[in-house]
């Protein structure tokens, strides 16, 4: 099936004109398929990280949102073990005037902001809540440990 | 379909308009629902279906409305509100919605803060011109990337304008797909505005539309608190009843869907009077957490307490006959059967041991444990009784239908067996239902005489039940006794019911007590 005119273009300018501290490249041979990476932002636990994900466009997108999950460990209240992201715009406040580029900068204003009060990974979440700093620390450890560039 | 024509003659529809919150000045006491229980005419059916009963005490009023009904009351709350507010129909509707079709509450804040509302509400100002789809020059789509001068496009008044087929195919996605209408906002990005119905009528094809209009009306009956969807499975009606939440502790509402389901009004389960929605709750709860407990005792089979071989329960009744010694026995409590319906012999009542023998903690926690399994133990029987009655009725009805053909009886004339069938079916479930309540009730005289009626009733039951174990032959000569015994079954039930409820109901002093947290 051919790429629908919405993909290629959103490809085209994501490759032309990049978001700084964002990558997303389509697979060769599947071109739906993103491999991303997104920078810890700065002032952030997640400083110094280079996080990888992996994002989806289904077959109705942009009617639905893309895909899209962690693939490097992160300790973090809104994202769970699995690397999934529990974030308003992937689901109910999704339009599909919304595009990839839009939504890799609200995942990385995300690890900017953490939210322990709409939690996806309960345990962190409680952490979080009842003692930031440490948790602040846990998330920085977790960063030097598995999200450093090679 | 007639059942349709009855429903709009029963309910006028100013008494389904009436707003939720107009009858405060009833206390929410349902004084007018209020009965003469002296009545002489208490436990007779009315034999003549165009008069309409007098409403006992433990049954309340309500109203069937069936899909179209439903749509005709919202578009008449639609009209009259869009006339008082001088806005179109289809943005009164979004209105309306908003406010949970509370249309006081609308006019009020509509002449307070009009246009915080129409905001809040997703609507915005300036309602005058109708929708239309346009060709914009140099418009390129931000959801498809197609451009063209012959592209058609769509804007509601935010201004976001997207194609017609990104339209389509998004309002698809949100009705067919999220099963969404009431609440569809603008594709565009952090966008508001609600999508009104003139807009879908322009956009949509005509599946979407009635696929819409359905989910539309579910949202109405989910958003009045009067209105609830029958739950049986593919029931397309809805019941409006005006008894609320916080009465539900003082009456048990019941309602009888066109359907033919029975169930209640204030948790949608099965019919369970006499026993309140919170008790019920509470004791299906119980029987969940002590279901190992309890399993034992609901077994099928027991022994004779006389010669204690092994008997099996094949029919409804309770009156066992010990195949082997002939000693007549109560399946219920193995006591003698004899005794039963004696005034001194209670089979229904738990016994309390008082004094030195519940002293200890540990002979009273085993004293709590027989209790409940009292109460559990008739209450999960006649819910075993209820199917088996049924599976005996079954087979009756099989060999009526052959003995029909060789006696050359009528169809009409062994209407009697189903009759008594239903009897049985519905006495039971009361029954089953009043040993769940009787477990939560405080010791007192009204307490008694509740037992007193469940004794009562379950007698006439199982005098009932005991019939339907008759060999086939016999029946056609027990058809007066078995009819009697039909109305009499009824008449308790009745009156059972209608002392209940009239205790519920009442209150304070003089009523059913329950044990110290029961109600909370
Ligand atoms: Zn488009
Ligand atoms: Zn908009
Ligand atoms: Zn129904
Ligand atoms: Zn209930
Ligand atoms: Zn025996
Ligand atoms: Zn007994």
């Amino acid at each position: 099936m051919a790429l629908p005119k919405r993909i290629v273009k959103e490809t085209e300018r994501l490759m032309a004109e990049p978001v700084p501290g964002i990558s997303a490249v389509p697979h060769e041979d599947n071109l739906r398929y993103f491999d991303v990476t997104v920078e810890g932002p700065s002032q952030s636990p997640y400083e110094g990280g280079i996080f990888k994900l992996e994002l989806f466009l289904p077959d109705d997108y942009p009617m639905t949102p893309p895909k899209i999950r962690f693939l490097t460990k992160i300790y973090h209240p809104n994202i769970d073990k699995l690397g999934r992201i529990c974030l308003d715009v992937l689901k109910s406040n999704w339009s599909p005037a919304l595009q990839i580029r839009t939504i890799l900068l609200s995942i990385q204003a995300l690890l900017g902001a953490p939210n322990p009060d709409d939690p996806l990974a309960n345990d962190v979440a409680q952490h979080w809540k009842e003692n930031q700093n440490a948790a602040i620390q846990t998330a920085r450890e977790w960063t030097q440990q598995y999200a450093k560039p090679q | 379909m007639d059942s349709e024509d009855e429903v709009i003659s029963v309910a006028s529809s100013e008494e389904m308009m009436e707003d939720q919150d107009s009858d405060l000045s009833m206390g929410g006491d349902y004084s007018d629902v209020d009965l003469d229980v002296d009545d002489p005419d208490v436990g007779f059916e009315t034999q003549d279906k165009d008069i309409k009963p007098k409403r006992r005490p433990y049954e309340v009023e309500f109203n069937i409305y069936g899909p179209a009904d439903i749509q005709s009351h919202q578009d008449q709350q639609i009209d009259e509100v869009s006339a008082i507010l001088g806005q179109p129909p289809e943005a009164t509707a979004i209105l309306l919605r908003h406010t949970r079709w509370n249309k006081e509450r609308l006019i009020e804040i509509y002449m307070d803060k009009q246009d915080t509302l129409l905001e809040e509400a997703g609507l915005g100002k300036s309602l005058a011109k109708l929708p239309e789809l346009k060709k914009v020059k140099g418009f390129v789509c931000e959801i498809c990337c197609e451009d063209g001068p012959d592209l058609k496009t769509f804007s509601m008044k935010c201004g976001h304008r997207f194609c017609l087929d990104c339209y389509r195919q998004y309002l698809a996605q949100k009705i067919q797909e999220e099963g969404e209408a009431a609440r569809i906002k603008c594709p565009g990005d952090g966008c508001n505005k609600i999508v009104d119905s003139k807009s879908l009528d322009l956009l949509v094809t005509e599946d979407l539309k009635d696929r819409y209009q359905v989910l539309l009306t579910r949202t109405y009956v989910d958003d009045k608190e009067n209105l609830k969807w029958c739950p049986a499975p593919n029931c397309e009606y809805a019941v409006d009843c005006r008894v609320k939440q916080r009465d539900l502790n003082k009456t048990v509402p019941t309602v009888h869907c066109t359907c033919g389901h029975h169930f209640c009004f204030g948790c949608t389960l099965n019919d369970h009077q006499p026993a309140p929605c919170s008790l019920v709750k509470k004791w299906l709860k119980k029987c969940e957490d002590d279901s190992e407990t309890a399993n034992w005792i609901s077994a099928n089979t027991k022994e004779c307490p006389k010669c204690h071989s092994t008997i099996e329960k094949n029919g409804g009744c309770n009156h066992m006959t010990c195949r082997k010694c002939k000693h007549e026995f109560c399946w219920m409590c193995m006591g003698v059967w004899s005794e039963h319906g004696t005034s001194w012999y209670n089979c229904n009542r738990f016994e309390e041991k008082s004094g030195s023998e519940a002293r200890d903690a540990q002979a009273k926690s085993r004293q709590s444990l027989e209790r409940y399994l009292h109460y559990y133990n008739r209450y999960a029987n006649h819910e075993q009784s209820a199917k088996l009655d049924k599976d005996i009725y079954l087979k009756t009805e099989k060999k009526m239908t052959q003995l029909q053909s060789s006696s050359g009886m009528s169809w009409i004339e062994v209407q009697f067996l189903d009759a008594a069938s239903q009897a049985l079916q519905q006495c039971r479930q009361t029954l089953k239902w009043t040993y769940a309540f009787a477990y939560y009730l405080a010791r007192n005289n009204l307490t008694e005489i509740f037992e007193d009626n469940q004794k009562d009733l379950e007698l006439a039951v199982e005098n009932l039940s005991e019939m339907f174990e008759k060999p086939t032959d016999q029946l056609s000569g027990l058809k007066v006794e078995m009819m009697d015994k039909t109305a009499y079954c009824t008449r308790r039930r009745i009156i059972l019911l209608s002392d209940t409820a009239e205790n519920l109901k009442n209150g304070g002093a003089h009523s059913l007590r329950l044990r110290p947290g029961s109600f909370d």
